[in-house]
Parts: C-alpha cells; structure tokens; sequence
C-alpha cells in the first residue's frame, strides 16, 4: 500500500546495514530475522531437550521419584509442546527466512515488516510460554491437551491458561509467516525463476505455508473454545451441560496432522537440495518430487482419526482413516525412492550435510514403517498411547525433522557466516546423534510393546521394563552430549572456521551465486534464470554471476527499519496475556498498545 | 538473451505475477480466515439440537429482525463497490459518500447485533446457558468482531479521503479494504442460512 510512498531515490544505506542492538530490534531484513529465528530456536531447543532428560532420569528405574508426578507432567507437556512450536517449526522458518529470497532472487520478503513482527511474537510466545515455569505452573495436560482434562474442574491451576494463551500467540505468528511466504514465492521470483525451476526447499516452504495458513486456524478455533469455557463459563467442553469432550480432539487432529506435515516437509526440501549436491546429478524425477510434496499438503488433511482409532467413532470411518493413512505413506515413499535413485549412480561425497541427509533417509523410513503398521486401526489399538507411538514418532520428528534441520545448519552456515562448519566435530556430532538417537528411541518400541503407557510418571519393577528404560535413557544422554557438540561447533566455527567461498559446495542452486555472506541487498540487479540449477550450466553460471557478483553504483533501496513489528507484537501478547487476570477490562489496555501499533505502522512509509 | 536482463535496481514493482502483493498476501490471509469461520461453523453445526436445557434456537432467533439486518449489510457491500469505484475515478465527494454509506450501513448492522445479543440476554440465553448459547455467542461474535474491525478501518480511510489524503493512485488501500470487508458478508451469508434460515 506503501506503493506511493518511494520517493527517495538515494540508497538508505549507503554504508551498508547499520550495526548495534537497535538495528536488530528494529531490523527488517530477512536474513537477521532468520538467524534471530535460528538463535531463539537453538536456545529452546536445549530447554526442551533438558526437560526430555528430565523425563530419562525419572525413567530410569521402577518406582523412580527423581521427581514428582506432577513436575514430570509439567515436563513431558513442556518438552512437546516447546519442540513442535518453538524448536521445529521456528527453526524451519529460518530457514524459509534466510533462504527463500536468495532462492528465487529477491530482496527481501513480500512484507518485511510484517516478518519481523512473526519474529516477535513468536520470541514473546515463547518467553511467555515457559514463564510459567517461573509460577511453578507450567503446563501439565500434555501437548495435545485432550478436553475436558482441561476444564476447570480437572485442572484448576494456571497451567492451561499459558498453554491456551502461549499456544494462541504462538499461532498468530505462524499465519502471518505463511501469508509472508505465500506471497513472497508467488509473487518474488526473479525473471526466469518459474515455479517449475524453483529448488525444492522453496517448494516445500510453499507447501508447508499453504499448511501453516489452513492448518493454524483450526487450533485457534479450538483454543478459543477451550479459552471461553475457562475464562468466560462457556460449555463446549461441559459434558453435563451437552458439551463434547470428542470435539477438542477432533480439532486438534484437524490440525495436529497437517501440523506433523508442517514440520517434516521443510526437512525434506532441505535434503532435497542437499542430496544432488553431494551426489553431482540433478534430483530424480524433479516434478514427482515436487507433486508427492503437494499431495503430501492435500492428503495430510484427510488422515487425523488415525490419531482417535480408540475414541470408537465406528468401522466406517475407521475404514476410512486407514485407507487414507496408508495411501499418504505412498508419496511419501516416492520421495524416499527419488532421493536413492539420485544418490544412484553420482559422484558421491559424504561430508557433514550430506552424512545427516542420508541419515534423515534412513531413520526416517523407520518411522514411516511403524507408522503404517499403527495405521491399521486393529494393530493401532494395540499400540496406541503407548511407548511403541513415542518411538514412532520421535523416529519421523527427530530423525526426520530434526536431521533435515542439521543438514541444512552444516549446509548453509557458510552462506550465512562466510565460514566452515568444523568437519571433524562434525562427523563426531553426526555419528554421535545417530548412535544417541537410535539407543534412545529403538528400544521404546519394545518397551512399548511389552505394555509401557505414555505420559505415566513411573513403572512397576514387576513389568520387566527397566532394561529398555535404561538403554534410552543412556541413548538419551549421548543424544544431549551431540547436541553440545553441534553448540560447540557453531560457536567455534562463526569465529574460527576457514574462509568459505561463495560455493563451497559446488550446488547448483542460486544462493550459492551470491557472496558468502550475501550483502544486505542480496541482489543489487535481479538475475534471469534459464534452468533448475543455473550455476551448474557453465554459460548461464557466468551471466547469473555477472550480475549477482558485480558490486552496484549505488545499492538498492531497501525498506527501513522498524519498532513497530516489536510494538505490535508486544501489544497482541499483552491483551492475550492479561486475560489471565480475569478482569474483563485488563485485556483492553493489551488492545490499546496494539491499536496505537497498528496505527503508527500503517503510517509510516516502508521506506523512509 | 546473451546477458542477464536486470531489473532496474530501485524497481520495487516488479512482481512474478504482475499482480500487487498486498492483493496475493490478502488473498492468502482470507484464505485462513475462511478456515477460522469454517471451524466456529462446524463448531454450531455439530452442537445444533444438543442443548440440554432451554431457550433453545427456534424460540429465540428472530428470522424477521435478522432479515432486515443481512438486508443492510448486502447492502453495504453495493456501497463498497461504489466507494472503490469513487475513488478509482478521483473524485473525493463520491469517495466520501460511499465509504460514508458504508460505515453508517455496518455500524447500523453492528447496532442490529448488540440489540440482539442483549434481548438474548434478557431471555436467559448467555454464552454458559447451554452449548446453544457458547457456539452462537463464539461464532456470531468473532463474526461482529470482523465488521467492527472493518468499521475500524473504514473510518481511517474516510478521514484520508476527508482530508485529500487518498488519490486514485492509492485506490489499491480501498480495494483491500473492500475485499475484507466483501468476505465478512459473505461469511455472514453462510451464517445467516446455516443459524437462522435452516433451524
């Protein structure tokens, strides 16, 4: 809307970025807001890792009392709800934040300010959430936080309260993101760079936005029901007033399964790029790659009562849900063959990235196989809530998700710092993660199996589980220690590591055309595109380069910076958080400071 | 196409599409409010006839007051279409007239919604009453939320155009604004036929 408002014609920066706290609170370039992504994600991922060894510990023996019933609910409820929402997916979009404008050869983002402001409501979303550590009511109804465990009666604490309010906020930072992205791959592609030619992980960050958009709603929805049956005495979860408890779960699902396709497809778009990479070749089958993602987002919405097989909802749709389920393993499969059968035949190289790519193909098939056995709803019946559901999924989210993420950390840190990542550490943080993970996580299948429930503070010595129990709490440990190592290799390496040149890789995609770091402008004059990997094309490798090499006259203009996102942001998690207060008029002040934000931002042109 | 054909450095235009942005990432934003509506609608409709105790719908919804005020609100929309078309042309009078019209329509229609949540009240339907009056409270609510948001929004570019602050060259605010404002009626004639037309 802001159109009218370019009048300047001299560069704002004429220096380049400006330096100093301010400019990052302030900041609207994508590639910062990326790393404060990256940066914030890292920091909950140790939080939440803390508490899953937390959970180890207490596991570790029959009978444990390490710690108490209720700490350990409060652990496992955190430990879930802080690896999907504030590790795994905001870890996800900084990737989509630092990468999918060099991708497609633009600027910055289609709404940079707005951007900024999913940054920080999601930062406040997540502070907000794990204060309530701090009151010693943290949230205890587990990440799914099935009604009506917690309705008022059950759960009388504040507990539910910053899962409803954490998670809402939460929420409201993923729509924006994904109409950012929406709008920023439709609409910012350099000429040439046609949908058909984008690199996989910019696909897959258009897929997993279209979830985003569609998918968050549906938990708002719910939070909101769930928000006026505590605050306001609604009763849509109220059995004795006709209320149904089956509700909540329906739409949690609704969303909770579009929702595990939101955090592995990003991860599959990061191998995706990184696979023909280090295998020299072009990826297989490119469009089928592209259509099992799309079909992915499609079928993704038809499959949530395999999570409620043992609600009872009746053999037909029962019938239904296992059908769906296991078609959707199909694309599903298709990319896992597509990665094997670009590996087939390449000049292989095996350094970091591509350890944890094919790492992710592995593991992750494992967790797809146990994943169709508990798609058949008789088998399902046996498994459900117990051990044998936390291998299976630990097994597509941690060596799925979390393996595409490491990947693409080794991947593009040299395009982001300018440096290596320390290979040594490296390899030892890869075979570390892989030995780690697999002990910790196998064995839950037999202990599962053999009859251990989910979300139980302890077990009886009389189950014979304790010799499972110890060799994932020994995995659980070796897990933690690589995790230091990967920390340790950050630190070292954006300080220390050796000089990296603009494609150290030798990939094919157009980031890799830009400087190591990019300027601020990333493009000084937009490149044409004429194939899928223009650098790996000698002639059209030297015309794209001419352009995104040469230093410009004068820089590009780019949008200002901005307190209001932080402002805004500020505002929309102070009207949700004084709800806690219970006087009607708290949240009101909340909606003041959001109005004034919304005002001041509307009127100040982006680019001053 | 022997060298690369840059786009001027300063050309904050060009898009893939040829389209604004702000119509695609407003496009995108209506497509997940369709999906909020789409959850609050399937929240009643799943409730609908589960009410253990009274005033149950068919005693209270009132089909002759809730025509008139959908009737004003349709309308309201007509006036939208002109104001853009108002202010495309340039003329500040018809811009003024019709995002006039409008605002007076939907505080009108927002009047309608306060009369009526108040008589429920009265009659002994609030939003703890039964899961009648949670989901229609919810939903009915967010919905006149939306409008008063509109309201909001409407009234800021009333007073740009009051103030010769909205030339044609920013037609594209107040076509965003209508594209809102066009989805919050529809969303209300889904509404009105799924809650008061079909009991």
């Amino acid at each position: 809307m802001s159109a009218a408002a370019i009048t300047a014609h001299a560069p704002s920066h004429p220096h380049g970025e400006a330096t100093g706290i301010w400019s990052w609170i302030t900041t609207v370039d994508h590639k910062r807001i990326g790393i404060m992504y990256f940066l914030t994600s890292f920091f909950f991922f140790f939080v939440g890792g803390l508490e899953a060894l937390l959970i180890r510990i207490q596991l570790m023996r029959p009978e444990n009392a390490f710690i108490s019933a209720e700490t350990y609910s409060q652990m496992f409820t955190m430990h879930g709800t802080t690896m999907v929402f504030l590790v795994a997916m905001p870890m996800a979009v900084a990737f989509f934040n630092y990468l999918v404008p060099l991708q497609i050869g633009a600027r910055d983002v289609a709404f940079p300010r707005l951007n900024a402001l999913s940054f920080w409501v999601f930062l406040f979303g997540g502070l907000y959430l794990n204060s309530s550590f701090l009151f010693g009511a943290a949230p205890n109804t587990s990440w799914v936080g099935y009604a009506n465990l917690t309705s008022l009666q059950f759960t009388p604490g504040r507990n539910v309260e910053f899962w409803i309010i954490g998670l809402s906020i939460l929420g409201a930072s993923s729509i924006l993101g994904g109409v950012n992205f929406i709008t920023t791959i439709i609409n910012l592609r350099a000429p040439g760079m046609k949908l058909m030619r984008m690199p996989l992980f910019t696909w897959m960050t258009l897929v997993t936005s279209f979830l985003l958009i569609t998918a968050l709603p549906v938990i708002a929805v719910a939070l909101i029901l769930l928000g006026f049956d505590r605050f306001f005495g609604a009763n849509f979860f109220e059995v004795t007033a006709g209320g149904d408890p089956i509700l909540w779960q329906h739409l949690f699902w609704l969303f909770g399964h579009p929702e595990v396709y939101i955090l592995i497809l990003p991860a599959f778009g990061i191998i995706s790029d990184v696979i023909p990479t280090f295998s020299k070749k072009p990826l297989f089958g490119y469009p089928v790659v592209v259509y099992a993602g799309i079909l992915i987002g499609f079928i993704g919405w038809g499959v949530w009562s395999h999570h409620m097989f043992t609600v009872g909802l009746g053999p037909i749709a029962d019938s239904f849900f296992v059908a769906s389920t296991m078609i959707i393993a199909i694309p599903t499969g298709i990319k896992i063959f597509n990665w094997l059968a670009t590996m087939w035949g390449g000049s292989l190289r095996f350094p970091t990235p591509m350890l944890f790519a094919v790492g992710l193909v592995a593991v992750f098939t494992v967790g797809g196989l146990s994943g169709v056995m508990h798609a058949s709803a008789p088998v399902d019946l046996q498994q459900h809530d117990s051990y044998f559901v936390v291998a299976h999924f630990h097994y597509v989210l941690v060596g799925g998700a979390m393996m595409g993420l490491f990947s693409g950390i080794y991947f593009w840190f040299p395009k982001v710092t300018g440096r290596m990542m320390n290979e040594t550490i490296g390899k030892w943080h890869f075979w570390t993660t892989l030995v780690g993970f697999n002990l910790t996580f196998f064995p839950m299948h037999f202990a599962g199996l053999f009859g251990m429930p989910r979300r139980t503070w302890t077990y009886l010595e009389a189950l014979n589980l304790e010799t499972w129990n110890q060799l994932s709490t020994v995995g659980a440990f070796i897990f933690g220690a690589s995790s230091l190592l990967l920390m340790w290799n950050l630190f070292h390496s954006v300080r220390k590591g050796e000089k990296a040149s603009p494609n150290p890789w030798g990939a094919g995609t157009l980031e890799w055309a830009l400087p190591s770091p990019p300027r601020h402008y990333n493009f000084a004059a937009l490149p044409r595109v004429r194939s899928r990997e223009p650098l790996w094309d000698e002639e059209e490798r030297k015309e794209v380069e001419a352009v995104t090499m040469a230093e410009p006259d004068r820089e590009p203009l780019m949008p200002s910076p901005s307190f209001w996102p932080v402002v805004l942001a500020f505002g929309l998690a102070l009207t949700w958080i004084l709800l806690m207060t219970h006087i009607w008029w708290m949240p009101l002040l909340g909606l003041a400071v959001t109005a004034v934000a919304v005002f001041g931002w509307a009127f100040q042109p982006a680019f001053r | 196409m022997a060298h690369a054909a840059a786009v001027a450095p300063d050309d904050h235009h060009y898009t893939s599409t040829g389209l604004s942005s702000w119509k695609v990432g407003f496009w995108a934003f209506i497509g997940s409010e369709c999906l909020f509506f789409a959850t609050l609608i399937s929240t009643y409709l799943v409730y609908k006839g589960r009410s253990i105790t009274g005033p149950y719908p068919e005693e209270i919804l009132d089909i002759p007051l809730t025509t008139i005020s959908t009737f004003v609100l349709l309308m309201s929309s007509l006036a939208m279409v002109l104001a853009l078309d108002g202010v495309q042309r340039g003329s500040r009078k018809l811009a003024l007239i019709w995002l006039g019209t409008v605002i007076l329509l939907g505080a009108t229609f927002l009047g309608f919604q306060v009369y009526e949540f108040n008589h429920f009240v009265h009659e002994g339907l609030t939003i703890g009453t039964n899961v009648f009056g949670s989901s229609f409270f919810v939903l009915t609510g967010f919905h006149g939320a939306h409008v008063a948001v509109g309201l909001i929004w409407l009234l800021t570019l009333w007073i740009l155009a009051f103030r010769n602050k909205l030339p044609a060259t920013d037609s594209l605010k107040v076509e965003i604004a209508g594209l809102y404002w066009h989805f919050v009626d529809v969303v209300w004639i889904v509404i009105f036929t799924l809650v008061y037309l079909i009991q």
